[in-house]
C-alpha cells in the first residue's frame, strides 16, 4: 500500500506501447518517416495531457521527471523575471525538489519566504495575499501533499496571484489524474504532473506553462519542447504517460469514489482498533488514496519492516528510516514533535487495492503495534 | 524475497528478539538514548557468581524503543553478556556486537554503540549502588555517556521532560 511512492504501469498502457521501443524509435527532430511517426505520437500525447487539465497543447512540455519539471518551474521563472523582482513564496511542506530548488535560488540572491500551515497542513490564502510584495515573482504551493495527502486551496491562492500579477506554480504530481484539474478555473500558470504516479512508465513528466509566461530553460541544446527542454524526446515514456492519462481521466470519478470509501474504512478501522493512534492531515480535504497515522510509542522503521514481512508495503516519516536521520519536514511543519513523527505510517491505496486488502491490514497492524510496544520501555504496565 | 537493507542475522534477532522484558528487582539498570533521536534502550541485569566466586551477569533483559537495528543490537548484546564476568561484559565493544550480527548498514552503526553503552550503564549502576570498586576504564565510559545524555537533554529540554514522564 505504497502507491504514493510509485505505481505499476497499467497493462492497458503496456499494450498500447507494445511496438514502441523497437518500432517507434525515431528522433522527433528527424524529417524522415521514422522521425515523423515519433513526432506524431509526441503531439498526440501533448494533446491528451492538455485535454486532461484544460490547457492548450502548446502550453504542455514534456520532461524526464516531476523533479525536473519543478526545477524548471522555479529556476526558469526566477531567472527570467529577476528584472521584476527576486522574491519567491513557497509552502513549508513542498516535495524536496521544490524546497531544495528554492534553497539553491536563495544562494543565488533570491529571497525565499515559506508560508505557514495549520495542524492539517493547510495553507491560508490570506497569508499568501499578505506576503506578496512588489518584488514577488512566483508563488509555488503543491496541489496535494505527498505525505499527508492534504489538498490545498489552489483555486483561491491562484486567484490572489492572478490579481497581484504574480506567477503561480503548483506541483500536482500526487493529484493529476486523481482530482479533476482545470488550469483556467484554478488560476494556475505552471503545473507539474508525473507519469509514474498515475500508472504510466517512469521517465516522463510534464510542465504546463501558460502561454505568454516568461520562463528560461535550465538546459540548453537543440530546441526540443519549444526550446524549454532540449534533449532527445523519450517518446515511449511520454506516449505511455499520455495513454495512462486517458485511463485516469475516464475513470477519475468512479475510482475516486471507490478509493475514498476504502480509505475511510482503513482510517476508521485503524483509529478504532489501535489505542494511541492519530490521523495526520485533513480528515476530508485529502487525497482519496492517502491515509497517514502516527502511533504512540512506535518507531516507524521497525513498523515498516514488520509490515513488509507480512507482505504489506508502507512508508514512514521516521528519522530512522531516512538517509539524513531527520524526521519528515512535513510532519514537523504540522506541529508533530520528532518522537511523534518517528511513529508515523503512510498507507497509499491504488487501482488494485481491494476491500479485502484493507481487512488484512486491519487484522495484521494491531498485532504488530502491540508486539513492538511489548518490547518497548514505554509500555503500559 | 528481495534482500533488504539488513543482514539475515539482524532480521532473525528483530523477528524473535532474545531476552526482552523487565527483570523485577534488577541489580542494575542502564538507560540510554532518547525519544527525540528515536532510540531508547533499557537493560536490566541480575548479578550472580561463577565457580571462581567472580561476579557475573546471571540474567539480562532489555526493553527497546527504536528501529530494527536498535532492537537487533539490544537482543544481540544480551546474548553476548549473559554469563560473562562484569569486567568482561563492560568491555564488549560495538565491533563485537556488529560482528555477532554479520553486518549493519553504516548509517545504523550508532545503534551498536547505544547497546554497549546501555550495558556499561547497567554495570555502573550495580557497582555504584552497592558501593563496589569501579575501574577507571568503566568510570571514564560512564562519564562520557552521562555527558552526552546531559547535552541531549539540554538541546531537547521540552521533549526529554515529556519522555521522563512517560517512562515514569
Amino acid at each position: 500500500m505504497d502507491y504514493g511512492a510509485a505505481t505499476p504501469v497499467d497493462s492497458r498502457v503496456l499494450k498500447k506501447l507494445g511496438r514502441f521501443p523497437s518500432e517507434v524509435f525515431g528522433n522527433t527532430m528527424s524529417l524522415h518517416s521514422f522521425g515523423q511517426e515519433a513526432k506524431a505520437a509526441l503531439e498526440e500525447s501533448r494533446d491528451i495531457l492538455a485535454d486532461l487539465m484544460g490547457a492548450k497543447p502548446q502550453e504542455i512540455i514534456f520532461t524526464g521527471s516531476a523533479t525536473e519539471s519543478n526545477n524548471l518551474a522555479l529556476k526558469g521563472i526566477a531567472f527570467a523575471n529577476k528584472e521584476k523582482g527576486n522574491h519567491i513564496i513557497i509552502s513549508p511542506i513542498e516535495h524536496p525538489c521544490v524546497g531544495e530548488s528554492a534553497k539553491w535560488l536563495e544562494s543565488q540572491g533570491f529571497e525565499i519566504t515559506k508560508l505557514k500551515v495549520d495542524q492539517y497542513g493547510l495553507i491560508d490564502p490570506k497569508e499568501v495575499e499578505r506576503l506578496i510584495k512588489k518584488e514577488t515573482i512566483l508563488v509555488s504551493v503543491m496541489h496535494a501533499n505527498n505525505e499527508i495527502g492534504t489538498i490545498e486551496p489552489i483555486e483561491e491562492i491562484g486567484k490572489i496571484c492572478r490579481e497581484k500579477g504574480v506567477y503561480f506554480h503548483t506541483d500536482a504530481a500526487q493529484s493529476l489524474g486523481k482530482i479533476p484539474i482545470d488550469v483556467e478555473k484554478m488560476n494556475i500558470d505552471l503545473l507539474t504532473g508525473s507519469s509514474q504516479k498515475m500508472y504510466g512508465p517512469k521517465g516522463a513528466a510534464c510542465l504546463f506553462i501558460r502561454e505568454g509566461t516568461k520562463i528560461n530553460p535550465i538546459l540548453h541544446g537543440g530546441g526540443q519542447e519549444f526550446g524549454l527542454r532540449p534533449s532527445t524526446v523519450n517518446i515511449s515514456a511520454i506516449y505511455g504517460f499520455a495513454q495512462a492519462s486517458l485511463l485516469c481521466k475516464k475513470e477519475i470519478v468512479k475510482e475516486s469514489k471507490r478509493l475514498t470509501q476504502l480509505r475511510d474504512k482503513l482510517i476508521k478501522g485503524v483509529m478504532a482498533k489501535i489505542e494511541g493512534s492519530y490521523l495526520n492531515g485533513h480528515p476530508i480535504k485529502r487525497l482519496s488514496n492517502n491515509a497517514n497515522f502516527w502511533f504512540e510509542f512506535i518507531e516507524g522503521e521497525s513498523l515498516l519492516i514488520q509490515l513488509d514481512m507480512a507482505g504489506i508495503a508502507g512508508s514512514t516519516g521516521s528519522a530512522c528510516s531516512s538517509a539524513k536521520l531527520q524526521p519528515s519536514h512535513v510532519l514537523l511543519a504540522i506541529g508533530l514533535r520528532p518522537q511523534e513523527a518517528h511513529g508515523s505510517l503512510r498507507l497509499t491505496l491504488g487501482r488494485w487495492t481491494t476491500s479485502k486488502e484493507i481487512d488484512r491490514v486491519l487484522k495484521v497492524l494491531p498485532g504488530i503495534i502491540s508486539q513492538l510496544r511489548e518490547i518497548s520501555p514505554f509500555k503500559k504496565n | 524475497m528481495v534482500k533488504g537493507i539488513y543482514s539475515k542475522k539482524v532480521m532473525a534477532h528483530f523477528k524473535k528478539p532474545h531476552n526482552y522484558g523487565k527483570i523485577k528487582n534488577a541489580d542494575g539498570i542502564g538507560n540510554v538514548g532518547n525519544l527525540v533521536c528515536g532510540d531508547v534502550m533499557r537493560l536490566y541485569i541480575k548479578i550472580g557468581k561463577n565457580k571462581n566466586k567472580q561476579e557475573i551477569i546471571k540474567d539480562i533483559k532489555f526493553e527497546t524503543f527504536g528501529c530494527v537495528a536498535a532492537i537487533a543490537t539490544s537482543s544481540a548484546i544480551t546474548d553476548l553478556a549473559k554469563g560473562k564476568t562484569l569486567e568482561e561484559a563492560a568491555k564488549i565493544s560495538k565491533t563485537q556486537i556488529v560482528d555477532s550480527l554479520g553486518e549493519l548498514p553504516p548509517i545504523k552503526m550508532h545503534c551498536s554503540v547505544l547497546a554497549s553503552d546501555a550495558l556499561v550503564e547497567a554495570i555502573y549502576d550495580y557497582l555504584s549502588k552497592n558501593k563496589k570498586e569501579i575501574s577507571q576504564d568503566l568510570a571514564v565510559k560512564h562519564e562520557r555517556i552521562a555527558k552526552e545524555k546531559e547535552e541531549t537533554e539540554k538541546r531537547y529540554k521540552d521533549w526529554t521532560d515529556m519522555e521522563k514522564k512517560m517512562l515514569g
